[in-house]
């Protein structure tokens, strides 16, 4: 169990190193001449020399990398070109506001996404199964956008039900937090319960199927125990990766709501760098974001190595 | 007696057609498949013949007929440039049919030929490149589209191949998956044993037994693409103006759904989910006919 | 204590005309063909029959536990004179708890992954009633009572961390928990080393004479089942076609059926130069498909018109016998399918240079951090024309070794392997194309190791174009003499290996073997995947093409019977070195290693011949920490003493041709294993 351990942080570090690169080569590598690209073609080239020589951009691309990439080691992500504040700290802020809104759409999908997959594996086949199962996937394939629009034309406006922008007035409770942030939430919900329960559904039905199953039937045991000491634990060990990499397609999912919300998080933050062509808050939010994911699977990884007798106790017969 | 030992009562024809129609009668079976195929062929009649058959010119405006609710003259009302919402709506068709099977497409060639590589040779090249793929992987496909076509300019040949690139990790870590599956058998061996070369191996005898997973990997990635592309147009990184994309069209109008005017989002909004989830019900009805 | 009510006298297990049936794709397929049978309070009853027959469905009937799209169309079941098809679910799941235990193949997958193995036997005990603590206590006894070791320590552990072998054992003392009146053994030990299987068989015949439950055991190993039960029945495509006391059955059965299957098998010690296995023509019809008439009719040779007419009644052939034929009195006449025997060939000279020989062979796989010695030091040679037969069990290095010859394994340095004297590159890749060429393979898994997406006749082709360089007409011209070399029909070739049966397949990949007219082939295992009526089919052609074309074998199994009927020279192996080799007559009769020795008590004969059993303690040790001085010394019923543990004996010639890694000298051995005391000396 060490050594799996130390491999798979080393593997994070790796990672995570390699995408600081890729980061890099996306914003300061491929607009090219940076200067030119913020100030647009018809500026003159005396002018794109100077900002580029403000910006630092005239020099070769690995002292920049060297450059940049002590800055993030220390915690300084540079400073906004746009903006003229500290990155770290935009980000910071942002950051703390993305995480509570998927802190709540991630407390409702998970155990929403594992019961209907469960479900739908135990009744498979049947009506409730192919409802799960297709509807599930019918709504995950529509783009969050989309139903953030719906949500808000539908609950917000048509019926008033809920507050049309996620964000709470300042200082107020979590309550009040939640009911604000509850239609982005679900908007989140929406889009990812149907992987989460294909996969539940997944791990379930081979779990059914097994071996192990059959004798815990032959034993005499009533269907619940059957279900609840064998076959679940079996079938959920597998959706723990799946729900760490569920992560990525929330943050994806974050950027569009955020933006029809307008919640300050790292999904609005986001765009508004890209609009802004402002390339040391784009690398250092997506920076951020990757750190983020490889945190998630690696907790995910960690946490199935634990659970699972085969790797926790690795080691053959005796 | 007869003199060969074990005979099969079976008579052969061509195998290979026979395999081929079996799996397509259980792919038309699907009801699944069947509701996906009509949807996905409705929009495709509407990006073949769109422009010939609406009513109105998408591109014309009509700055005093803006933002007019549904009508008999305008099915779909009209939009803040006083443009018919309908005809927008079925030319639009037209770009997303383009641009996301075509980016679907680069990925999964570039994708399959390096699951290939890196699923059969294993060693350090499989190390390093994994890791650049889970690099990749960390960032989301929204998040890399976004800086990328921040980057380079949105249009549609970038939107193409930034999303074609964006897929490649994604397909080529299932095909290694399928590739490690096949070349533990020992067919592959085999195959090393009769002086077959690397290349052979890889194309002749493994590729024909992952194909099926490609196929359902690339119908996939042509749901996600239309969803990608729909959002960096939503996010005004994708396809640009005037042209009338969907995504674009839900950007250009949502900021008037609390003014009430709701048509000109909607409809769009609709198109969009209809296409995709046609598209998905496609890839999970060939998913079924390739697990039996 | 069995719940179910029942009179002293009631059959422990009664089926009386039961049929079963499946629903598959669209149409119901008949599994089960009105089967009746009796167990009596106490006795072993054997079912036997090959893939398809139906005996694990009537088991899994029996427990009333048949997959969703199966349902019983037709007659009774009784256990203990209580009918298990009218009981509610309360009532099955009572019955199961506390009258009839089931245990079947391949137990690492029996046994949740994620619970300990104590919590697992303790569910055993608490759907019966009892408390945690009794539950507890109970597991340790009964745990103890299937002779493991240490039960305290196995309770606490998960099941990945048991060896096969102890799996089991945990798996028949939860069966064994309530004292069921019946117990199911549905391929209990297929899959097992020999001498782990000869422990469990030892086991549960002890348990059952202690216990006095009755027990239903199902094989397609004939041996087996002769040495566990009292009577058995033999199923075919559904139907009971003969029933009666085990030793009649087999020694004079009276169905063609039974006789055809009793005469493929190689017994007695038979070899492949006295005759040629019998085999049954035709192919095992699919599960399901529409017979009418006799079952067997399609392949039986004593068939007339009656037979596809009529279905046969079951006859009374003799006291507690029944066969359903209607020459059954004839059964023993069956025309034996081997045509004339072979023609003697001289006896391959020791004087020859070996085709392949190798010397010091060793790998070492580098796992989970250890060093795990594949192979230590194997110095063998074959023959032109000769089989060498590789006998071991699980961590042997057997496969290893053979795939060093073929380069397919890059073997560790100092490994010399050599063709007609030359040296061999030890990597594939860098040998000639002649040398390639000539050491070739036939898998034992004919699924996989036939590409799936492409036609026999390209299967074949290919390897021809590659190895001879042949394109075009001649090819083709070649490809159908080849398929006309392996029986196979040439109608075939175009037809993927999906359409193909397990024994049509397995002729593929040997003429593909045969392609590039190869000096050596390895073997490995290539019939084991095989029903008993195709292997013998298969073992006569692999010894006609080797009488054809002077090739040679190296073959390896797990089968002593097959070993002896087909190798020349036997070579045994032990956690990867060479224990003994010598002519198969020699090593197979005593004198020899205390670990064949074993292996031969390990395997049981059809012969009826009572062979003492020489136990051996303990599991199989892991190949990453080999034992100290001999390797074999854990387990050697026959340990000299402390030399045993220091030294590693050398391989050393005990008499021409025929060496021994043992510290005992031959002359003590020949003593030892003459006449183990109580017993009669093996037929042979």
């Amino acid at each position: 169990m060490g050594r799996f351990l130390l491999r798979r942080i080393g593997l994070a570090l790796v990672t995570l190193w390699l995408l600081s690169v890729i980061v890099f080569v996306a914003g300061e590598v491929m607009p090219g001449d940076v200067a030119r690209s913020i100030l647009g073609p018809t500026a003159a080239p005396e002018t794109v020399a100077a900002l580029n020589e403000e910006l630092g951009t005239d020099r070769s691309v690995v002292v920049r990398y060297a450059d940049w990439i002590s800055g993030v080691v220390r915690g300084d992500l540079g400073e906004s070109y746009a903006f003229r504040r500290p990155v770290d700290e935009m980000i910071g802020q942002a950051l703390w506001n993305s995480a509570k809104l998927a802190l709540l759409a991630f407390v409702l999908v998970v155990p929403l996404g594992i019961l209907g997959g469960v479900v739908a594996a135990l009744y498979e086949g049947r009506a409730a199964d192919r409802a799960i199962s297709v509807g599930g996937l019918s709504v995950s394939a529509i783009p969050e956008f989309v139903w953030a629009v719906a949500a808000i034309l539908v609950f917000g406006i048509w019926l008033d039900v809920l507050p049309v922008t996620a964000q709470a007035p300042p200082g107020a409770g979590v309550l009040t937090q939640i009911e604000y942030l509850l239609l982005p939430a679900l908007c989140l919900v929406l889009v990812l319960f149907g992987y989460l329960a294909r996969m539940a559904r997944a791990g379930t039905v081979e779990a059914l199927d097994a071996d192990y199953t059959r004798t815990a039937v032959l034993k005499g045991l009533p269907r619940r125990t059957v279900i609840r000491r064998h076959v679940l634990r079996n079938a959920l060990l597998p959706t723990i990766a799946v729900v760490a990499t569920q992560t990525g397609y929330l943050i994806g999912g974050l950027v569009a709501i955020e933006l029809v919300f307008n919640y300050p998080g790292v999904g609005r933050l986001l765009v508004r760098a890209a609009d802004q062509k402002d390339f040391p808050l784009l690398e250092g939010t997506v920076l951020v974001i990757g750190v983020v994911y490889l945190l998630a699977t690696l907790v995910a990884d960690l946490a199935y190595a634990y659970l699972n007798p085969r790797v926790r106790f690795g080691g053959a017969a005796a | 007696m007869s003199t060969v030992d074990d005979l099969a009562p079976v008579v052969v024809h061509d195998s290979g057609r026979e395999s081929r129609r079996e799996r397509l009668r259980v792919v038309l079976r699907s009801k699944t498949f069947l509701a996906g195929a009509v949807i996905v062929g409705v929009w495709v009649f509407c990006a073949l013949f769109g422009p010939a058959i609406v009513p109105h010119d998408p591109y014309a405006d009509d700055i005093l007929g803006k933002l007019q609710p549904p009508s008999t003259e305008h099915w779909f009302g009209t939009d803040r440039l006083g443009r018919d919402v309908f005809s927008r709506v079925v030319v639009g068709a037209r770009d997303i049919l383009a641009v996301a099977p075509l980016a679907a497409l680069l990925g999964t060639v570039l994708g399959t030929a390096l699951g290939l590589v890196t699923g059969y040779f294993r060693g350090l090249t499989d190390d390093v490149i994994m890791r650049i793929v889970d690099a990749f992987l960390a960032i989301p496909v929204v998040v890399i589209g976004l800086v990328a076509l921040t980057a380079v300019g949105p249009s549609r040949v970038t939107v193409v191949l930034v999303i074609g690139i964006v897929f490649t990790p994604i397909i080529a870590r299932t095909v290694r998956a399928a590739v490690l599956a096949e070349r533990d058998l020992e067919y592959v061996e085999a195959a090393r044993l009769r002086n077959e070369r690397a290349p052979y191996v890889l194309g002749g005898e493994i590729l024909p037994n992952v194909l099926g997973p490609v196929l359902v990997e690339f119908t996939v990635r042509i749901g996600y693409a239309i969803f990608a592309i729909a959002t960096l147009s939503f996010l005004g990184f994708g396809i640009q103006p005037p042209a009338p994309d969907w995504g674009l069209q839900i950007f250009e109008n949502y900021g008037l759904l609390s003014a009430g005017d709701w048509w000109p989002t909607l409809f769009p909004a609709l198109a969009i989910a209809t296409l995709v989830v046609g598209v998905n019900l496609i890839a999970d009805g060939l998913t079924r006919a390739f697990e039996r | 204590m069995s719940a179910v009510p029942v009179s002293a006298d009631a059959p422990a297990l009664e089926l009386d005309a039961l049929a079963v049936a499946f629903h598959v794709r669209g149409q119901w397929r008949q599994a089960l063909r009105g089967v009746s049978l009796t167990i009596a309070p106490g006795e072993a009853y054997g079912l036997v029959g090959e893939s398809g027959c139906g005996k694990s469905t009537a088991a899994l009937a029996v427990m009333r536990y048949l997959p969703r799209n199966g349902r019983v169309t037709g007659g009774a079941i009784r256990v203990g004179g209580a009918d298990l098809l009218a009981m509610s679910e309360r009532e099955v799941r009572r019955y199961r708890a506390q009258s009839a235990s089931m245990v079947y193949q391949n137990p690492g997958a029996a046994l949740n992954p994620s619970l300990r193995v104590g919590d697992q036997v303790a569910e055993a005990f608490t759907v019966a009633g009892l408390s945690a603590a009794e539950a507890r206590r109970r597991g340790l006894e009964l745990l103890t009572r299937v002779q493991i070791a240490d039960p305290a320590s196995v309770l606490r552990r998960y099941p990945h961390q048991l060896s096969g072998g102890m799996q089991q054992r945990v798996l028949i003392a939860m069966a064994l928990a309530s004292d069921p009146a019946l117990l199911i053994l549905d391929e209990p030990t297929t899959g097992l080393d020999a001498t782990v299987e000869a422990e469990v068989l030892d086991l549960v015949a002890g348990l059952r004479a202690e216990l006095g439950t009755s027990i239903l055991f199902i094989s397609h190993n004939l041996a087996v089942v002769r040495r566990m039960c009292e009577r058995v029945g033999v199923l075919y495509a559904g139907r009971l076609v003969e029933e009666g006391p085990a030793d009649g059955v087999f020694r004079d059965p009276r169905h063609p059926y039974t006789v055809g299957l009793l005469r493929c098998l190689p017994r007695g010690g038979t070899r492949k130069d006295e005759r040629r296995l019998d085999t049954i023509p035709g192919v095992l019809p699919a599960p399901g498909a529409d017979l009418p008439g006799c079952v067997f009719a399609d392949r039986c040779g004593l068939v007339r018109d009656i037979c596809r007419e009529e279905e046969p009644p079951l006859h009374a052939v003799g006291p507690g016998r029944t066969s359903r034929c209607h020459f059954w009195q004839d059964a023993e006449a069956l025309p034996h399918t081997a045509a004339s025997p072979r023609p003697v060939r001289g006896p391959v000279s020791a004087a020859q240079r070996p085709v392949l020989a190798v010397a010091g062979a060793a790998k070492t796989f580098r796992q989970d951090g250890q060093h795990v010695h594949a192979l230590a030091g194997v110095t063998l040679g074959v023959g032109p024309g000769e089989t060498l037969g590789l006998v071991g069990e699980s961590g042997s290095g057997k496969t290893t070794l053979a795939r060093v010859l073929l380069g397919l394994t890059p073997p560790d340095a100092g490994t010399a392997v050599e063709l007609d004297g030359e040296p061999l590159a030890p990597e594939l890749s860098s040998r000639s194309a002649e040398d390639v060429r000539a050491l070739q393979i036939v898998f034992q898994n004919p699924d996989s190791a036939l590409n799936r997406r492409f036609a026999a006749r390209r299967i074949v082709g290919r390897a021809l174009t590659k190895l001879l360089g042949l394109r075009g007409a001649r090819r083709e011209e070649r490809v159908h003499e080849l398929a006309r070399a392996v029986r196979f029909d040439e109608r075939l070739l175009p037809a993927r290996p999906a359409q193909l049966s397990g024994g049509l397949k397995q002729r593929v990949a040997i003429a593909r073997a045969f392609a590039g007219e190869p000096r050596v082939v390895v073997c490995d295992e290539p019939t084991s995947a095989l029903d008993v009526s195709v292997q013998a089919a298969i073992l006569n052609l692999l010894v006609d093409l080797q009488d054809e074309q002077g090739v040679s074998y190296v073959f390896i199994s797990h089968d002593l019977g097959v070993v002896r009927y087909l190798a020349d020279r036997i070579a045994v192996l032990y956690l990867g070195r060479l224990m003994e080799v010598g002519d198969s007559a020699t090593v197979l009769a005593a004198p020899h290693h205390p670990y064949t020795e074993a292996l031969l008590s390990a395997a049981p004969g059809l012969g009826g011949e009572e062979r003492a059993r020489i136990r051996l303690e303990g599991e199989i040790p892991s190949a990453a920490a080999p034992p100290s001085g001999c390797v074999f010394h854990t387990r050697c019923p026959r340990k000299l003493g402390e030399i045993c543990e220091r030294e590693e004996p050398p391989l050393a010639e005990a008499e021409p041709g025929h060496a021994l890694r043992c510290h005992i000298p031959l002359e003590d051995l020949r003593r030892l294993q003459a006449a183990p005391p109580g017993t009669t000396p093996p037929a042979s």
